[in-house]
């Protein structure tokens, strides 16, 4: 048996009404840090950001179309990921913003990927735009494209990956998110293929995290556990990262988005 | 001069005015190692101050142990629609920003 | 001409120099000077000695709402109210902290005793408050577990 860096730990060691406690009081924890959250600050500068004018185009992206017309953005998080006809893929919020830097501002692949990810002494571009644009769908169903063949290829190999086994620990996503009643520590982890788990982290990301003090979206998600699974690392906004996110995305579709707050 | 934005809201309520005010802030206590290996110098928040029209009304003393990105909630009385509240801080390197609300 | 001119430059350079600095100084002249002393002080006692309170006595009307266990130390949320009367001032201090005292908040006419505030935890830790009213010193305190989450962050 491998030994693991982090073991999913049983809660053999916690009595049941201790492991009660622990949970509701745990649960207070996520509910006061989220009662104001510094996302609000990084949704201001994402404002800001998609009023600002950049690349060889000198324009800003506010004609981006997220998917419910070009510059609409109430509701649009909500609505993703799904498929564009224009760019005849499914994409999710950042592959769509990439999309956007690209074709509306100008500028190269290469330049817009520099720094997906930020710290948190300079925070990316991604970052604020995707607090801002999702802050626009506060209150709405998440309703993600599921009709389209695309958007159905994508969850089907969202799903597989999601079950797929590999790397240095022969690990998969369902290694840590596939059976009820693992916790890592003292997280209790989500069954993510299941909709009952999968509605309500759906429904918070992206978010102000207080781990790395600062705004995480999911594709950063995505990439840290590939990493925490030790496995190679994703390519940013990849089909493999959007199939993934679809499948988590429509498992755990139907819920109002109550985001972008923060989470541990 | 502020790291990022400062947002804040003033509702009034029956028993009290709810004011929340959301600082961008490092906080650093100065016994962190940065990147390069070097203690990264304390830069934190040391006063914090709230004002009704003007006045001071809570006047407060804070350390590095108050987490990055400051989350403060206060409660004033007394008070009515359209009170403008400040709330200001000032940090141990002489640095300073506000905000301001109208009471809704 | 030149010489008034020259004048009125000197003395508007002036005045927007003087400006900027009155624009700065009510903060820094209205804000309660920082007690450096006490919030140096490495344990609970000579941080609250620093702030000038010695006795104290556990009151019940003195509300710490606050999880039992924080996922993260880096921000643990504490809401404090006090409900005795004639409360001008709170303390924090976080007894296991390396340096205590975490805040004192003075409040007067206008506000509530009460403040919500994130703290940071290094360790597992009771956190104290403690209000001043009346000229007398009261005390409450919660225990606070502070765990690291999930894989190390």
């Amino acid at each position: 048996m491998r030994i693991v860096l982090c073991t999913a730990v049983f809660a053999a060691a916690l009595s049941p009404a201790l492991a009660q406690d622990a949970k509701t009081e745990i649960q207070k924890y996520q509910r006061m840090i989220n009662e104001d959250s510094p996302a609000e600050l990084y949704a201001i500068e994402g404002e800001t950001l998609w009023k600002k004018k950049a690349g060889p185009r000198n324009v800003s992206l506010e004609q981006c179309d997220l998917g419910l017309g070009p510059g609409v953005l109430k509701g649009a998080y909500a609505r993703l990921p799904r498929y564009f006809p224009d760019a005849d893929r499914v994409m999710d919020l950042e592959t769509r913003l990439l999309y956007c830097m690209t074709t509306l501002q100008g500028r190269t692949h290469e330049e817009a990927t520099k720094r997906v990810f930020g710290n948190d002494d300079q925070p990316s571009e991604m970052e604020y735009l995707s607090a801002y644009v999702a802050s626009q769908s506060r209150g709405m169903k998440m309703e993600p494209g599921t009709t389209h063949p695309k958007e159905k290829a994508a969850f089907e190999l969202g799903r597989e990956l999601f079950f797929h086994r590999a790397g240095t620990w022969d690990f998969s996503c369902a290694s840590c998110h596939g059976t009820e009643g693992q916790r890592i520590r003292m997280q209790d982890l989500p069954v993510l293929y299941k909709p009952a788990y999968a509605r309500h982290v759906i429904a918070t990301w992206p978010a102000y995290r207080v781990s790395n003090s600062q705004f995480k979206t999911m594709q950063w998600r995505v990439n840290d556990c590939y990493r925490q699974m030790r496995m190679p690392e994703p390519t940013f906004g990849s089909d493999a990262t959007v199939a993934l996110i679809t499948f988590l995305t429509v498992t755990g579709e139907g819920e109002p988005y109550a985001g972008p707050g923060t989470k541990r | 001069m502020a790291t990022g934005p400062m947002k804040m809201r003033a509702t009034l309520g029956q028993a009290y005015t709810d004011v929340r005010v959301l600082m961008s802030h490092p906080m650093e206590t100065g016994q962190r190692k940065g990147p390069d290996g070097n203690l990264v110098p304390a830069h934190f928040i040391q006063n914090v101050t709230v004002k009704v029209n003007g006045k001071v009304v809570v006047d407060g003393q804070i350390s590095q142990a108050v987490s990055r990105n400051p989350v403060f909630s206060f409660r004033l009385k007394g008070g009515a629609k359209g009170d403008k509240i400040e709330v200001s801080w000032l940090d141990n390197k002489g640095e300073t920003d506000s905000a301001e609300a109208t009471v809704a | 001409m030149d010489h008034d001119r020259r004048t009125l430059l000197k003395r508007a350079a002036g005045a927007a120099a003087v400006l900027a600095v009155a624009l700065l100084e009510p903060m820094r002249a209205l804000a309660a000077a920082w007690n450096k002393e006490a919030f140096a002080a490495k344990n609970p006692s000579d941080a609250l000695k620093g702030i000038g309170i010695a006795d104290t006595v556990a009151s019940n009307d003195l509300l710490i709402d606050a999880p039992q266990i924080a996922e993260n130390g880096a921000v643990v949320p504490v809401e404090i109210t006090s409900n005795i009367p004639n409360t001008t001032s709170i303390a924090v201090v976080i007894d296991k902290n390396p340096f205590p005292l975490a805040g004192k908040f003075d409040f007067m006419e206008g506000a509530l005793p009460f403040v919500k505030v994130n703290l940071k935890m290094g360790e597992t830790s009771a956190v104290r408050v403690v209000a001043t009213a009346g000229g007398r010193n009261y005390v409450a305190s919660k225990d606070i577990k502070v765990t690291i989450g999930g894989c190390g962050g």
